[in-house]
């Protein structure tokens, strides 16, 4: 276990150095995922990978634990924004008006697109 | 044993220890209470660990800097956890790959839409210039709204406001909203929840279903990308 979450840690610290040095505007952690899933693409096709951390569900099993509790790691940040009330009280309800019309219909536009997209796509598939 | 318990509380209330189980134990009360009421929207453990710590610092009079203290272990987890990201999508990469084009195209409406909508409507609202640039980036996670909104010359403790409060309510209400238009398709459903509402919605989905938990954290990855890009796009377009 410890391994899997030092060679996390790893892909995340690479990932931070690559944003750091490229002046890239992705997220470091984002790179750091990347990463991950090409080491794990690439132990399929050597053998010679298949070793540590990323052998025998090592990684895998330490990784799907961090995503188990995820919720857990904004609970922090979320203690940070009830200190901050006086801020939401300063603009009112039109601040958290619009934060909820604009959450929904993000996501009604986002999940329209995609079934039009994959419907369209099936479509495509079975034409001759 | 202390005699005093006064000093008692002096010297725990300034230790990380404490701030850190507070986290804990409030965290692990909420998660049961959650799968108790079988993971019912309302019963969203981030909501209601977030607002029982923050009551229990006021009456305690405990600042902010303190808790983080002891909470900072727990938030340092959020980089690792965006990297173990990467397991779930290696285990559902056939099902992603078939995937590449609804994901794309929607990614593009999901993103011009969580940032248009919410410039449009508070400018519509009548908010004052500083709140609208500092709410554009709300749907992205929080790192990289903060970084955006720096950018802007906006207010990013209040970025940092509407990226939490965006990420609860897009929690809460895409499992009812969904199952009212009976969308049954879990990647699209995951898929539109990492787009609108980040990390807190990526935890949502991953409670409902494996592969819109999949989705959900390709599309806040994804999303914090394009936003990165968009964000200074829409505001010269739309504010000036």
């Amino acid at each position: 276990m410890i391994a899997s979450l030092s060679l996390i840690l790893l892909c995340q610290l690479a990932g931070e150095a690559l944003v750091r040095s490229l002046g890239l505007t992705m997220p470091g952690p984002v790179i750091g995922l990347m990463l991950l899933l090409l080491l794990l693409l690439l132990r399929d096709r050597f053998a010679l990978l298949a070793r540590g951390p990323l052998q025998g569900d090592g990684v895998e099993s330490t990784s799907r634990g961090l995503l188990a509790n995820l919720s857990l790691l904004f609970v922090p940040a979320g203690v940070g924004v009830v200190q901050k009330l006086d801020l939401i009280v300063d603009h009112g309800i039109a601040f958290l008006g619009v934060l909820a019309i604009s959450v929904l219909i993000t996501l009604l536009v986002t999940v329209a697109t995609f079934l039009i997209a994959s419907r369209l796509m099936t479509r495509e598939e079975h034409k001759p | 044993m202390s005699r005093d318990p006064f000093s008692l509380w002096v010297y725990l209330s300034q230790s990380p220890l404490l701030w850190l189980s507070v986290t804990l134990l409030v965290y692990a009360t909420a998660d049961a209470i959650s799968i108790w009421t079988h993971r019912h929207p309302l019963a969203n453990p981030v909501l209601h660990s977030m607002w029982i710590i923050g009551v229990f610092l006021r009456v305690t009079n405990t600042s902010y800097t303190t808790y983080f203290g002891g909470a900072q272990f727990v938030h340092f987890l959020l980089g690792p956890a965006t990297v173990a990201l990467a397991v779930p999508l290696y285990e559902n990469r056939k099902v992603v790959a078939s995937a590449i084009l609804p994901m794309l195209a929607s990614l593009a409406a999901g993103s011009v839409t969580a940032v248009a909508s919410v410039v449009l409507l508070a400018e519509a609202a009548g908010l004052p210039r500083e709140v609208v640039l500092s709410m554009a980036p709300k749907s992205v996670t929080a790192g990289v709204a903060m970084g955006i909104s720096e950018s802007l010359h906006a207010d990013p403790s209040l970025t940092a406001v509407a990226v939490i409060l965006t990420g609860i309510m897009g929690a809460i209400a895409v499992t009812p909203l969904m199952n009212w238009m009976s969308i049954t398709d879990f990647r699209a459903r995951g898929f539109a929840v990492g787009i609108a509402a980040h990390g807190i919605g990526t935890a949502r989905a991953f409670q409902v279903d494996a592969v819109a938990g999949v989705f959900a954290g390709i599309a806040m990855s994804l999303n914090a990308l394009v936003t990165s890009l968009l964000v200074p796009l829409a505001v010269t377009f739309l504010l000036r």
